[in-house]
């Protein structure tokens, strides 16, 4: 991204109300400040402007200077500057903000521009609404309402067009929706970087549509669904599945790389239907990938884990706490932590270690970065749990050290937080030598061989934070109640360390003593992690706060450079980026 | 508290008789006893059934017989006691009415909650939804309350239909503006 500039201000006089904005800031933008709709469908804040929809046409005006002398006119009557008018109206995305700039948005002649422009909208546009997925959230609908005539003259046949167009593997087509307002096709050329869509065809021919033997396939298509001002992009996952205004947003997070792509899930009594991308200009802008709108799937997978169990019977919570809690007391113990947990839930496994005095492990998923939304490092939270100090360097993707550990028998019982230690190296006869308490969400080749499972929350199911790759915190809120029979990994966590730790001498600030709660327990994170020192969950704001980095920065991360992000080794300082003004792109 | 003593007037002659009295109450007794009837043998006979009635919501379906609703869900959205429950579905592409695209996979209507106040038909853009002149609805456990989609249909049957907005859309698509 281009950094921007230093915000040189200019006031503007927008409906008689002078706001002071950044140069270059487009009128929508100028408006949106001072509280003025100007309706648009074309312009999106982080794609180029292409100016042709015409729905966000307005009234604009230059104080009048006289052209030899350049002294300014004024104008009797108000005994102010006169405003020389243009007669006719401009755009306002293509629009910026210059010294003086007068905008007029509710005038007879921008009403009319309105009006006509829906009109024209409209004419060809299907009476689909019962049928269409954007019903709800369709900026033709509100649009229709707010500034259009409210009837049709248009007595002609409309148009047909193709109704059911496969543009790729998760995108449906309604060809005779579109608008062309061409956000999908800057979308692919200028974010995803997969230029495949197009429009063809002239006047009221014109048609989007793949190039000649593409589709529309990329990791990021869904996003263009998203961007769609109108039904036209629909997501085949989603298409038909539930009314937007029966579904609750809650703000969430996607797991699926150390990215940490703000999200919004959408769920109805407790099933999720889809997670769309949430806006957060430092970290996601508003884009996300596909592959982290399937991982609610993983609510509702068959093989989760349903019920604790303890050697293979089903048990309850406290039995099967004091099973493991014989298991660990021992001797001989490991811990195997997660870098998919939450800050908390590290934050308990630490303790949790400390109160077995066993070594911490943690396992790393490395894959490919796509220089976009997804990083190198498959884990959300790696850095919640060199913050916490849960550990102090970076892991390995194989357990190596364990698995010798556990050969050589230095190693009887294992705890697992959501790892599958099998995937991490450790052979089914090294399992089976050992004992292992597995707290987990889904069943693997680990609870398998558990001695003791506790089913837990997947990350829709729970309410948590995790550090990104720039060491910005950010929280997540439950969407969905736990599946029956899963408990919060923070109440077995924190039952597991007071089982554990029963009888031994306490410290005199009582280290073994937590609570699973998060407000409380984040009182005691305050406390105790140093980087964490001045917040509880509750004041994290919802774009995330910046942690201080600078104890890590000499760490080999695995990452490359994503949107927003630059991996810290060419530069000490680290990617902090300032918070760029709601500018779009210079056209 | 004053006392004020009252003299209660004397019984007339008639009044003392109670002859007239009892012919005017067998006057009262012999003209119902001749009039018409008022009441129904409920339930061999049954009501005349006003126009407007409120019965109960049904399903119907257009004169070709498609069936009508295309699963918006605004009368779910709309039901004050929440008795309506609709599963959405694709309508397959081979499917004769495939150009609808939408159809309800499950449309459950549970009597217990309705208070037949009627937004449900009032709301419906596709007219597929009616609150018909079915009034009586029993049945000797709540599941049986709950009209799935087959006994909504087979309550509603058939209703004119003004527009056949989808069949001048199928038309339009096949030989009208097609591009």
């Amino acid at each position: 991204m281009i950094a921007p500039a230093k915000p040189d201000l200019v006031t503007v006089n927008i409906d008689g109300k002078e706001v002071a904005v950044p140069k270059g800031t487009n009128v929508i933008e100028a408006a949106r400040l001072v509280g003025v709709d100007v309706p648009h469908y074309c312009y999106h804040p982080k794609l180029t402007v292409a100016g042709n929809c015409r729905m966000c046409l307005i009234e604009m005006g230059m104080p009048a200077v006289d052209p030899a002398t350049k002294t300014p006119i004024m104008d009797p009557a108000t005994g102010k500057q006169k405003i020389n008018w243009i007669p006719r109206p401009q755009i306002g995305c293509g629009t910026n903000a210059s010294p003086g700039l007068h905008v007029r948005t509710n005038t007879p002649l921008v009403r009319d521009c309105q009006q006509g422009v829906m009109e024209f909208l409209l004419i060809n546009h299907p009476l689909d609404c019962p049928i269409c997925d954007q019903a709800g959230e369709c900026k033709l609908q509100e649009q229709a309402t707010d500034y259009g005539r409210g009837y049709s003259r248009y007595i002609e046949q409309k148009n047909v067009k193709p109704k059911r167009t496969q543009l790729g593997p998760r995108v449906t087509l309604d060809d005779e929706r579109c608008i062309l307002c061409s956000r999908c096709v800057r979308f692919s050329k200028e974010i995803a970087k997969d230029d495949v869509l197009g429009f063809i065809d002239r006047g009221s021919y014109s048609t989007l549509t793949c190039f000649p033997g593409k589709t529309l396939s990329n990791n990021y298509s869904l996003n263009t669904v998203d961007i769609c001002p109108v039904g036209a992009l629909t997501s085949t996952d989603f298409r038909f599945k539930m009314r937007v205004w029966f579904l609750k947003q809650t703000f969430s997070l996607d797991a699926e790389s150390s990215v940490g792509a703000n999200t919004t899930v959408w769920s109805r009594e407790g099933v999720i239907y889809r997670v769309t991308p949430r806006r957060n200009d430092e970290v996601n802008d508003t884009w996300m990938s596909d592959s982290g709108r399937l991982l609610f799937k993983q609510v509702k997978a068959d093989n989760r884990l349903a019920g604790i169990k303890v050697n293979g019977t089903e048990s309850a919570l406290d039995i099967a706490v004091n099973a493991a809690a014989q298991l660990l007391k021992a001797g001989s113990v490991a811990v195997v932590g997660s870098g998919r947990s939450t800050v908390e839930e590290q934050f308990l496994t630490k303790k949790l270690a400390a109160a077995l005095g066993a070594s911490v492990s943690l396992v790393s998923r490395v894959g490919q970065g796509d220089k976009l939304l997804i990083s190198a490092d498959r884990n959300p939270n790696v850095r919640g749990a060199l913050v916490t100090g849960l550990i102090a360097a970076l892991p390995a993707a194989q357990l190596t050290t364990l698995a010798a550990d556990v050969d050589a028998g230095k190693i009887k019982t294992i705890i697992s937080v959501g790892e599958d230690l099998a995937a991490a190296g450790l052979t089914a006869a090294q399992l089976a030598q050992i004992s292992i308490v597995y707290l987990g969400t889904h069943a693997n080749a680990t609870s398998a061989a558990a001695k003791v499972t506790f089913p837990t929350l997947t990350s829709f199911e729970k309410s948590g934070t995790f550090v990104n790759q720039q060491f910005r915190i950010q929280k997540f809120v439950r969407a969905v109640p736990g599946s029956a029979g899963a408990n919060d990994d923070l109440l077995v966590l924190s039952k597991l360390i007071a089982a554990v730790s029963e009888g031994r001498a306490l410290s005199p600030r009582a280290p073994f003593e937590t609570s699973f709660d998060l407000a409380s327990l984040w009182t005691q994170l305050a406390a105790e992690v140093p980087a964490l020192g001045t917040m509880n969950f509750a004041n994290i704001p919802d774009t995330g706060l910046l942690l201080d980095a600078t104890s890590w920065l000499a760490l080999p991360f695995v990452e490359g450079e994503t949107l927003h992000y630059k991996p810290a080794a060419p530069q000490p300082a680290p990617a902090k980026e300032p918070a760029s003004p709601p500018t779009s792109t210079p056209a | 508290m004053a006392v004020i003593p009252l003299e209660r007037k004397p019984l007339t002659l008639s009044e003392r008789a109670y002859l007239p009295q009892i012919a005017s109450g067998l006057k009262t007794t012999l003209k119902h006893l001749f009039a018409p009837n008022v009441t129904l043998e409920y339930p061999e006979q049954r009501p005349a059934i006003p126009t407007g009635y409120r019965g109960v919501p049904t399903l119907v379906k257009d004169p070709h017989g498609r069936e009508k609703c295309v699963s918006c869900q605004l009368c779910e959205f709309v039901c004050p006691p929440k008795a309506i429950r609709i599963t959405p579905g694709e309508i397959p592409p081979d499917s004769a009415t495939a150009h609808v695209e939408k159809g309800p996979q499950a449309f459950d209507i549970d009597m217990l909650r309705c208070i037949y106040c009627g937004l449900c038909q009032e709301v419906c853009p596709e007219e597929a939804i009616f609150l018909q002149q079915q009034y009586s609805m029993v049945g000797y456990t709540r599941e049986e309350m709950v009209n799935h989609k087959d006994r909504l249909y087979e309550l509603g049957g058939t209703l004119p239909d003004q527009h056949f907005k989808w069949d001048k859309k199928k038309a339009a698509a096949e030989h009208g503006n097609a591009h």
